[in-house]
């Protein structure tokens, strides 16, 4: 079957109502492990705390580097002063945790609401605790950020910290988005092999190895949700290197392949050091296919990996996303994924999440991709669904975890055909 | 402000949720930002529900707040009703839309809807979930009961004698912690008894069950936390009388028999000769010998622990040596157990506070939360869960009540299995040499949960106290205790001996010594002073 190939202006569904997703403090969960020695402090309410408790499903069995302050009847009704309350609280964390290098200060919707200025409160107590700890802020709340957002508007915070590049530093290329360090270390000796030997990632493993930034910088992005980082980059002078998201063999291929075109790779040299990684993973997305293919499948909007995903699934696995929803859609940043898309698929921006589940079930698809809210009700409709929150917490960016990525698509169908009873 | 790391309860709205989520036939609308969403997948994920909870969220975001988040609420209210066409509406506003103060109990008045709508105010910055789950069902109750009460003075027509005595189980919801089965195996109970259940609220009760809730004889009050309010105003309006032990436990499930006979009316002697608990035989039988004495300590919500406190003193001759709730509004209850063991309460909803206390006791079983695994097995100490908050876990594939006398039953294996079984022990103590036992190994019941003590417990054990210092970071913790200038010295034999003891009492050996040195003003701990303080502290 011939597809037309191209989503770059295909009109986009624009639902308002209520949303099925997390909000942006969330991406506390995997951030406070990728920085080792900052510690996120939400301020906000005992719902906040909640969330970031169940969000992570588990608890962690070490102490986790994030808490809560959660603001109280006497702080809003003026009978304690806020500042003074934080400053409190900060001061037992830091004591309780010497360890900590970078803390940020995280906004919720009540403090967003109430307009606590935390930016002026992470001055304060940067001042009062600089150098040991550098304090920083940035919001996570749901009135401003869906799920992955959180993260973006993290690293954006990050970016004014981070040191000018030298007039005399050489090139340096800088990937942008939270990766596993396994991932990361992979895409590293490739670029090494590659012959680009300034490589900076950012969020870095520890807080005190900031990576410098300058117009010599180019910007890859690893994650497709950093649009307010990206834009804070730019403003520092770097230049973004435009490309797809590293998933899947192509995927992985076109975004070195952008790395490599900027440090003026030669094109033999790409080719002998991409290949051994791309063959390996076209070998282990072979049998994928041979499963998935022809499979429709539809996205809810959870983290804005959604496009890059489907044009993943569709043309290395031969999948057919029906619906791809995302809760934002960055045209910019997402230009190259769009173009690649079919242009069958319909996209949807925000949500509406009874009139999509409507849409869903008269779609009737083979797998439904959703958050952990939906999941289960979908299931006992008889639907197969993979969580969309696994995606972000299992490693599935590069040549390396291309097959675990068609894995975590296959297995849910997979377990239906086995199940028998 | 509250530095939390991590919570017992969750915001009041979400107790809102577990009553409207327990119901059929109900929609809360809830005005709230999106993110809030989050509290769908505690039902969808850990009860592993097949629907969606019965909730809408307005999802407001920032640009709304300009003005038209009142009309959002409205159209979305409007919408919900229309979708899902339920017979009773809740309204209300989690944290942040309480304070943007849109009253959507006066916007959905405004909407004239053709079934009851109850509007909710659950102060989410002073109350938590239990109390939200409290005050919605009792605001609930209300509502569809109120209008069928009898005139203020009315006397309660006797029963038709045809008829066989009938009460309401009020308190089980969904997230609760087996409430399920609770509610299986009390039913069974009473039907025994001779006693119907009318109507089990909210568990799967349709509004029209609510509404006819005055017309049972009395009430079984299941979980005070979430239905004594309801249980004391349907006394009040339908004098209806209400049952107020918690049948946790043989003794309790006893008592619990003969409170419900003796308000139906009826002989307790056949149900109490038939009972057919397997815990006060296995109590007896000579294996359980190795229980005796075995020092305990208890967290979880008020009803749950103090029960929990009396299943271990009275029927498993445990030593109840720490109890504590992180319910305020029942701290009474458990302060007047804690009397009754000699020991001081806890009442405390910060989780530091109770692995410090728990690192200071030094128990040999913690019956708790979900938190207290968390602490107990970073400490190395057994646990049993025996109280909400809930994990996944705490929704077994089988039966496993807690409440009457299955629920002993459970009771005696959940706490029994994690302890060291008598043998093992035995030989575990006789020969530490043996090159096969590896402290690492621990025993083999415990699985791969047994292991030595973290770093962190180490300097538990090593800081009395201050126990406030000892939950530091979880590396580099340990080292600065180590060698507090005042501590007295271990002689290099006495250490070695100390090693022969296993590891799941070894801190306490140590700490045991050190006090014992410390007190008696030895400076040097000899293998002598080792078993001086044995001698000390035996018990």
């Amino acid at each position: 079957m011939a597809t037309t190939v191209g989503c770059g202006d295909a009109p986009v569904l624009r639902e308002h109502g209520q949303r099925e997703v997390f909000c942006g403090l969330t991406g506390i969960i995997w951030l406070h492990r990728k920085i080792q020695d900052a510690f996120f402090l939400v301020v906000g309410s005992r719902t906040c705390a909640h969330l970031i408790q169940s969000a992570a499903g588990v608890m962690i069995f070490a102490e986790p580097r994030f808490a809560t302050a959660i603001m109280e009847e006497r702080d809003l009704a003026g009978l304690a002063d806020m500042n003074d309350e934080l400053d409190r609280v900060v001061d037992r964390l830091l004591e309780r945790r010497p360890d900590i290098r970078m803390l940020f200060l995280v906004g919720s919707c009540p403090s967003e609401v109430i307009k606590l200025d935390l930016a002026r409160a992470a001055s304060r107590l940067s001042q009062r605790h600089m150098p040991q700890v550098r304090v920083l802020n940035y919001s996570g709340s749901g009135i401003e950020t869906t799920f992955t957002q959180g993260e973006d508007a993290c690293l954006a915070a990050l970016v004014p910290c981070l040191p000018a590049a030298g007039p005399l530093d050489p090139p340096s290329l800088l990937v942008v988005g939270a990766l596993a360090d396994v991932v990361e270390d992979q895409l590293r000796r490739i670029f090494e092999a590659l012959g680009i030997t300034r490589v900076d990632f950012l969020p870095p493993r520890c807080s005190s190895a900031l990576p410098p930034v300058g117009p010599d910088t180019r910007i890859l992005l690893a994650q497709p949700f950093l649009g307010e980082t990206g834009r804070a980059l730019e403003k520092r002078g770097a230049r973004r290197l435009d490309a797809p998201f590293p998933l899947g063999a192509e995927g992985t291929t076109l975004w070195l392949k952008a790395a490599a075109d900027s440090f003026d790779v030669p094109t033999a040299r790409f080719e002998s050091v991409i290949r051994p990684g791309r063959d390996r993973a076209e070998r282990a997305l072979a049998p994928f296919k041979a499963r998935l293919s022809g499979r429709r499948i539809f996205f809810f909007p959870d983290s804005q990996l959604e496009i890059p995903l489907a044009r993943f699934l569709a043309r290395e696995l031969g999948m057919q996303p029906i619906e791809v929803g995302t809760p934002y859609l960055h045209r910019q940043h997402l230009a190259q994924e769009l173009a690649l898309l079919p242009a069958s698929v319909r996209l949807s921006e925000g949500q509406h999440v009874e009139n999509q589940l409507d849409r869903c079930r008269a779609a009737t698809p083979d797998l439904v991709v959703c958050g952990l809210g939906l999941a289960n009700p979908l299931e006992a409709d008889g639907m197969t669904t993979k969580w969309s929150i696994e995606l972000l917490f299992t490693p599935i960016q590069g040549f390396e975890q291309a097959g675990d990525l068609a894995e975590l698509f296959d297995r849910p169908l997979a377990r239906r055909t086995r199940l028998v009873a | 402000m509250q530095l939390t790391v991590w919570t017992y309860e969750g915001p009041p709205h979400v107790g809102a949720m577990r009553i409207a989520t327990a119901m059929r036939g109900v929609h809360y609308v809830l005005h709230a930002p999106q993110g809030d969403t989050y509290a769908d997948l505690l039902f969808t994920m850990i009860e592993r529900r097949d629907h969606r909870p019965p909730v809408t969220y307005t999802t407001f975001q920032a640009r709304n707040l300009g003005g038209d988040t009142a009309e959002l609420f409205k159209s979305a209210t409007a919408e919900a009703f229309a979708r899902f066409k339920p017979d009773l509406m809740l309204v209300g506003a989690s944290c942040t839309a309480e304070l943007i103060q849109d009253d959507p109990g006066g916007l959905a008045e405004a909407l004239d809807l053709p079934v009851p709508v109850v509007p909710l105010e659950l102060p989410a910055y002073q109350r938590k979930e239990n109390w939200g789950a409290s005050e919605t069902f009792y605001r609930v109750v209300r509502a569809l009961a109120g209008p069928h009460a009898p005139k203020p003075g009315t006397r309660r027509p006797p029963r038709a004698p045809d008829r066989r005595p009938c009460c309401n189980l009020l308190g089980p919801t969904a997230l609760g912690f087996r409430h399920r089965d609770d509610v299986r195996e009390i039913t069974t109970l009473l039907d025994r008894l001779g006693v119907d259940v009318a109507v089990t609220a909210p568990w799967q009760a349709m509004p029209a069950d609510i509404a006819r809730l005055g017309d049972a004889d009395f009430n079984v009050v299941m979980y005070p936390e979430i239905a004594l309010t309801a249980a004391t105003w349907l006394t009040r309006m339908f004098g209806q009388p209400a049952t107020k032990t918690v049948p946790i436990g043989v003794g309790a499930t006893r008592d619990f028999v003969r409170e419900v006979a003796d308000l139906a009316g009826l002989d307790p002697e056949p149900v109490l000769a038939a009972e057919e608990s397997r815990l006060p035989w296995y109590s007896r039988s000579v294996d359980s010998n190795y229980l005796t004495g075995k020092r305990v300590f208890v967290f979880g919500d008020a009803t749950h622990a103090v029960a929990a406190a009396r299943v271990a003193h009275e029927e498993l001759a445990f030593t109840v040596v720490g109890i504590g709730t992180y319910s305020r509004e029942f701290a009474r209850e458990v302060r007047d157990a804690a009397t009754r063991y000699g020991v001081e309460a806890l009442i405390t909803d910060d989780y530091l506070d109770v692995e410090a206390k728990v690192a200071e006791l030094q128990p040999e079983l913690v019956l708790g939360t979900q938190m207290e695994r968390h602490i107990a097995k970073r400490l190395g100490v057994p646990c049993a869960v025996i109280s909400a908050p809930v994990h996944v876990q705490d929704f077994p594939a089988r039966t496993a009540p807690q409440m009457g006398f299955e629920g002993a039953n459970v009771l005696f294996d959940a706490w029994v299995h994690p302890l060291m079984m008598g043998l093992e022990e035995h030989l575990l103590a006789m020969f530490r040499e043996d090159f096969e036992f590896r402290d690492e190994h621990g025993p083999s019941h415990l699985g791969v949960t047994a292991r030595a003590p973290s770093a962190s417990a180490k300097s538990a054990t090593a800081d009395d106290p201050a126990p406030a210092a000892t939950v530091g970071p979880p590396a580099g913790g340990g080292t600065p205790t180590d060698e507090a200038p005042d501590e007295p010295a271990w002689d290099p034999i006495a250490e070695q001996e100390l090693k022969k003891i296993p590891f799941f009492v070894r801190g306490k050996a140590r700490r045991n010594t050190e006090r014992f040195a410390r007190e008696t003003g030895v400076a040097k701990i000899t293998v002598e002073t080792v078993y001086d303080a044995k001698a000390h502290f035996s018990r």
